[in-house]
């Protein structure tokens, strides 16, 4: 669905990615693991062209949208969830949501219904500010809003970041529930543990190119992972 | 309450509230400098909100509101004066170069579409700045428009460095108080609307706004366009109350004026604005007025008043105000019926339950 060709990102002058590539099948979860740093965000980013790549080819259901303009990739099915959640403190939720479906014109009801189903918790405080929700229940309404696009593919960047252990849990149930309802998503995390556990493929990234790849469990005993990732 | 009732209870009041200031009009002398306040203060209510529409809500700093208003105010009164007066008005450039009068209406419609075609020109290269950077770029384009219009060059058009005057004003409160009224609504249904959120959301959040698939310089020059469009119409509506114009008055000091406006209602406020226009104009030309004039208590004479005291007392207001009411009158909310009725539900609820 996604395939990422031999991607170049220059991010504050340095090299952060250095020609890396991978693909995210259709349906599937595919995580991307690393240490701070790695370049993991600077991918996302430049996927949806928040960063422009320096070369490469970024393709999405077989059309090159390398460097296009990010409302046109919105439009096209992908949406990325921001690190640190980046909600907008001083809209209502209802609000944040309708601003997720910018890019669509039709009617938002049976979108609104279906993220009310996923997350109870926001139908509840539908007119409360969104700074004025928890960590927890903001993270929810970052993938929330995020859905409301009826997004194809939907990037994740950190969503466990700052969360209680609970909580995260919470959150990878919610992830999966989302891609069994159909949506392919690609993960990045720091938590590998929880993001191998989930996902059907894994990349670790190193200092900007990617040095492993396997299936979630392949990585999951991988002695080289455990040591560097897992903390074992 | 239903939002069909707040609707028309809103509509009710301001009904009621343009009555009862045209009652006023009858009723005072009309040189009373209370009616001087109401006209001056629906004007700067209108600039104030308008300015509120791209610092408020879409967290743009500009400081080129005056520049806006000047060519809204030239734009206008060029395009009114009526030919046969062209003349005398223009009498230094051969009458000018515009011989034909267009309608009140159109004027000011004309006013606002000038100011958002400069503001659309100006954006492309301004709006690519942030925050203060913003702020100094408009604030120099705001100084170099003035100057622009006082050019000699440009005489047969603005008139050069002189008045341009005898276009159509207005005597009564009702024109002004109408034509803000109709603005205010249209930018508080633009602000309501689906763009109104994704500029709420550019303010909130830059890169998740971009993010949510909104383009920003296209929003940010939208928003700019809009806002200037009706500092444009301000500026016609002003000309129309000074019943002549001149480019001195526009200084960045209006500018600051306008802003503080903002800052005391609430940035972010629609509402805010427009009580803190009147209470601006209110104070600035009437109740500190007394201030600036020499007071005897018998023979005692009462120290410290003098010309000019109004402004230190006035400055020290503001101060206390930025001070101690950061977020302004309203902060970020708006002064609504709804509210008001929650409001006091919620009192006479808890006493119910007190009983």
């Amino acid at each position: 669905m996604l395939k990422v060709t031999d991607l170049k990102v220059n991010y504050g002058g340095i090299e952060a990615v250095k020609g890396i590539s991978f693909e995210v099948p259709e349906k599937s979860i595919v995580t991307l693991i690393g240490a701070n740093g790695a370049g993991k965000s600077t991918t996302l980013r430049s996927i949806v062209s928040l960063e422009k790549p320096a070369s490469g080819k970024i393709e999405f259901l077989g059309q090159d949208i390398t460097g296009k303009d990010t409302d046109y990739i919105v439009s096209q099915g992908i949406t990325l969830v921001p690190e640190g959640r980046k909600i907008f403190p001083d809209l209502t939720v209802l609000e944040n949501l309708k601003i997720g479906a910018y890019m669509r014109k039709d009617n938002l009801t049976d979108d609104l219904n279906w993220v009310y189903d996923l997350f109870p918790r926001l139908k509840e405080r539908h007119w409360q500010p969104g700074g004025t929700l928890s960590g927890g229940e903001q993270q929810m309404l970052a993938v929330a809003r995020a859905l409301m696009s009826r997004p194809k593919l939907i990037m994740m960047d950190e969503p466990s970041l700052g969360l209680a252990p609970l909580i995260v849990k919470g959150i990878f149930e919610i992830i999966r529930e989302i891609n069994r309802q159909g949506v392919t998503i690609l993960l990045i995390e720091q938590n590998a543990n929880m993001a191998l556990r989930t996902a059907d493929i894994g990349y670790v990234i190193e200092t900007g190119r990617i040095t492993m790849t396997g299936t979630g469990q392949e990585l999951l005993v991988n002695e080289r992972v455990r040591q560097a990732y897992l903390g074992k | 309450m239903s939002k069909k009732t707040n609707m028309i209870i809103s509509a009710l009041l301001l009904l009621a509230l343009f009555g009862a200031v045209l009652g006023l009009e009858q009723m005072l002398p009309p040189t009373h400098i209370a009616l001087t306040v109401l006209k001056k203060g629906c004007i700067y209510a209108l600039v104030a909100v308008s300015m509120n529409l791209l610092n408020g809500f879409t967290g743009l700093f500009s400081l080129g509101q005056a520049g806006f208003m000047l060519i809204g105010a030239y734009t206008y009164g060029i395009l009114t004066i009526p030919v046969a007066d062209r003349a005398s008005v223009y009498q230094y450039f051969d009458g000018g170069i515009v011989q034909f009068s267009v309608p009140v209406i159109v004027g000011l419609i004309a006013a606002g579409a000038a100011a958002a075609v400069f503001a659309w020109l100006i954006g492309l290269p301004v709006l690519r700045l942030k925050s203060d950077y913003l702020a100094i770029a408009t604030l120099g384009f705001a100084e170099i428009i003035r100057a622009f219009f006082q050019w000699d060059k440009l005489g047969r058009l603005t008139n050069g460095s002189n008045l341009l005057r005898k276009f159509p004003t207005f005597n009564s409160i009702a024109f002004p108080f109408i034509v803000t009224v109709i603005c205010i609504g249209i930018m508080v249904l633009i602000i309501n609307s689906s763009y109104g959120r994704a500029f709420r959301a550019i303010r909130d959040d830059e890169i998740a706004a971009e993010a949510m698939g909104i383009n920003l310089a296209k929003h940010k020059r939208m928003a700019f366009c809009i806002s200037s469009f009706f500092a444009g119409v301000g500026g016609g509506l002003l000309a129309m109350y000074q019943t002549s114009i001149q480019a001195a008055t526009f200084r960045s000091s209006m500018t600051y004026e306008i802003l503080l406006i903002v800052v005391i209602g609430g940035i972010g406020s629609v509402t805010g604005s427009c009580i803190a226009a009147f209470l601006f104009i209110a104070s600035s030309e009437w109740w500190l007025r007394f201030l600036d004039t020499e007071m005897y208590i018998g023979s005692f004479k009462v120290p410290l008043l003098r010309t000019g005291f109004r402004k230190v007392v006035f400055s020290i207001i503001v101060m206390a105000v930025v001070l101690f009411a950061r977020r302004g009158i309203m902060g970020n909310r708006e002064f609504s019926v709804s509210g008001i009725y929650d409001f006091f539900k919620k009192k006479f609820g808890r006493k119910e339950a007190a009983k």
